[in-house]
């Protein structure tokens, strides 16, 4: 069954908010490169997934393995998984006392034990990947949302992770500035970044995923290749869904 | 001696009479330092700009100046200019003036915070701005002021044991007399001690009570919990 | 004019009071600090022992008139432990631990106004909770809480003089040495009231510099 290039494998993940119960035993796998996109209505469990994958979030039941190893379960062990899965949020959160660039470097120099100047340079290095490496010297109180949210990434770049998680990476950004945000985003992709990103634009689900899973009440409904979702007629729900975007975010 | 004897004998009898006088230091000043601290405030706020100006200079003096000092110069520097006052009063003067000087920065604090359409529509209403400010202001200003002034109280508290300093025997001047007779300087102090913890204790919950009982909707944002008393 | 040559006379004694008054306020400050950054991290964070334990530190500490701690560790609790020590090393240490109950209570709102992102964001990056608490909650934390911090300065100042009560060689002291000396009340009261309020300014002023010294964008001081 061990597919060598299933880089994260999720399994049954269960999560309940008192009586709510957000996941109700999602699974499934991610091979080295792919893109996955998770989309569906607000609410229905696809951010509290993605932080039970690097345990920012405790599961209350399930597994997720990284490259044959457990993540949960691994206790202590955990920040050492957490270096190699990245983590893209909605507002950033971004470290507000520190320049880009230092926002970059400061988990290769406290947790990876970087020089300094080593961790410089590279971080230097991932802003530029991002287009940022001009703002290197800049606070995020004076970057705008795009800037900021090209920074995070490159803060996620930096570890060299295995997977990168996008939680609604440009929700809280204007539409002139989501753009950039995707353009990166695309360009990672096509680097062959393995990346699981959760949103609602559907034109970069629909152009870039490798696959899309349609969530809805805390279940994947529906997966398939964006041409398998657009076309097959069973997939009839996610193309409702899909539908409603028509027009309004169009690529 | 045995322990019980002194602390029950001879210990507290003492210190529940300095206590008395503590209470009677606290319950004179309070309401001048609440009386001055609207006037330097308003005077500061509303004032012509001399007036302004001579508030804000007596505030800075006394806030700059240390309480204990300013003790001093009631009690042993006015008799030179001729001016001579109990030990008491001296020092509930002195409570006054740093209680006022305090208390306006709080309640000039809430003046303006007070959005200045309030005072318009008084205006509006043919109330004079002195009227507005008394009927109008005021009343808005000292209810955003309670946890300030209330803060303030509770140091008027503690302060309240420099009297001493001036030989008013008060809790602390009581207590230390005993101590020093008897040579029992730790349970002394910490006897002491107790009693102002009940006094500031009793006022934190009794604050509490207050805010909520003044409380207007959409008005105030009491910050205080339970869980602040301690 | 006696009163003059008396006052130019006895500056210098007077002035010397100033090094006192300032150790005792920078010793209270700087244990406020040392103490009170991570009473604020254990009332946060701890375990609820520890949060108990802190609380009633704070309860304490702030519920007692510093002339009664003064008292109390001065003729009880040191002489108890069989320490001897001077009255500026009671003085500063009670200072000291009474500032870490105020400042411990700064530091703690700040902390609690650090958003929770800043955490969330730490920890996805791989750092443990202690390393995110040190690298991105507290430098955060320590900023906001700077303007309220150099607020405790003019307090500490102004409290300090009471430690005349136990004979530290501070202003408050000297001055009243002075006044018994040469019966010279009001002038000399009234130059070491100046002196006290140069010291409040200044400090206030130098506080403010260095707060903006380290401003950096987005974070506001909010001091006067």
């Amino acid at each position: 069954m061990e597919n060598t290039d299933t880089i994260l494998r999720v399994e049954n993940i269960h999560k309940s908010f008192g009586d709510l119960e957000v996941l109700k035993g999602v699974s499934f796998d991610v091979k080295k490169g792919e893109t996955i996109c998770f989309i569906g209505p607000s609410g229905t469990g696809k951010s509290t997934l993605l932080r039970c994958i690097n345990l920012l979030t405790q599961p209350d039941q399930g597994s997720v393995w990284l490259g044959g190893e457990e993540v949960t379960n691994s206790g202590k062990q955990i920040n050492h998984f957490r270096q190699r899965i990245g983590m893209v949020f909605q507002n950033f959160f971004l470290f507000d006392h520190l320049t880009a660039v230092r926002n970059v470097e400061i988990a290769l120099i406290k947790v990876k034990g970087m020089k300094p100047k080593e961790a410089r340079e590279k971080a230097l290095e991932e802003l530029r990947q991002v287009g940022m490496e001009d703002w290197a010297e800049h606070y995020p109180a004076e970057l705008s949302g795009g800037q900021a949210q090209r920074v995070s990434i490159a803060r996620a770049l930096a570890m060299d992770p295995d997977v990168i998680l996008f939680d609604e990476p440009t929700s809280a950004l204007d539409p002139e500035l989501t753009r950039e945000v995707l353009e990166v985003m695309k360009k990672l992709a096509l680097a062959g970044m393995t990346m699981i990103v959760v949103t609602h634009e559907m034109g970069f689900a629909c152009s870039v995923a490798n696959r899309i899973m349609f969530m809805e009440y805390g279940e994947i409904i529906e997966q398939g290749s964006p041409q398998e979702l657009m076309s097959d007629a069973k997939f009839e729900r996610c193309k409702n869904f899909i539908g409603q975007f028509d027009g309004v975010n169009g690529d | 001696m045995d322990q019980s004897i002194f602390l029950f004998d001879i210990l507290l009898p003492v210190l529940l009479e300095g206590f008395i006088v503590t209470i009677k230091l606290i319950v004179l000043t309070a309401p001048f330092g609440l009386i001055l601290g609207i006037l330097l405030a308003v005077g500061r706020v509303y004032g012509p700009k001399p007036i302004s100006l001579l508030c804000k200079g007596v505030v800075a003096f006394i806030k700059g100046t240390p309480l204990l000092l300013m003790l001093f110069i009631l009690y042993f520097g006015l008799p030179s200019i001729g001016i001579t006052l109990s030990a008491f009063v001296a020092s509930v003067v002195g409570f006054i003036m740093c209680n006022g000087a305090y208390s306006s920065e709080y309640i000039r604090g809430a003046i303006s915070s007070i959005k200045e359409g309030q005072i318009i529509a008084a205006q509006a209403l043919g109330m004079t701005k002195m009227q507005a400010v008394r009927n109008i202001i005021l009343p808005q200003a000292l209810i955003r002021a309670i946890p300030g002034l209330s803060n303030e109280f509770i140091y008027l508290i503690k302060y309240s044991s420099l009297a001493y300093m001036l030989t008013v025997i008060e809790l602390t001047g009581a207590g230390k007399m005993v101590a020093t007779k008897y040579f029992e300087f730790t349970t002394v102090f910490l006897m002491i001690g107790i009693g102002y913890l009940i006094l500031v204790t009793i006022t934190t919950i009794a604050v509490m009570f207050i805010e909520r009982k003044v409380a207007v909707p959409g008005m105030t944002q009491s910050g205080r919990h339970m869980l602040d008393i301690l | 004019m006696g009163f003059l040559t008396i006052i130019i006379e006895w500056f210098p004694y007077l002035i010397q009071g100033i090094f006192a008054t300032l150790g005792l306020v920078a010793s209270a400050l700087f244990l406020g600090v040392v103490l009170g950054l991570p009473m604020a991290v254990g009332q946060v964070y701890g375990k609820r022992l520890v949060r108990f334990l802190i609380a009633i530190y704070v309860w304490f500490f702030r519920g007692l008139p510093i002339l009664v701690l003064l008292f109390l560790f001065y003729f009880g609790i040191f002489p108890g432990l069989g320490m001897d020590v001077s009255a500026f090393f009671v003085g500063a240490t009670v200072l000291g631990l009474r500032g870490a109950a105020y400042q411990s209570q700064i530091f703690r709102g700040a902390i609690q106004s650090v958003s929770e992102g800043q955490m969330i964001a730490a920890r996805s990056v791989g750092m443990t909770k202690l390393q995110s608490i040190r690298n991105v909650i507290l430098p955060q934390a320590v900023r906001v809480a700077l303007p309220g911090w150099s607020n405790e300065y003019p307090n500490i100042l102004t409290d300090s003089s009471i430690c005349y009560a136990i004979g530290v060689m501070e202003l408050m002291t000297r001055t009243s040495q002075i006044v018994s000396q040469t019966y010279v009340t009001m002038p000399i009261y009234l130059v070491c009231a100046g002196i006290f309020i140069l010291l409040n300014y200044g400090g206030m002023r130098a506080l403010h510099m260095i707060e903006m010294k380290i401003k950096i964008p987005g974070f506001g001081t909010g001091a006067a």
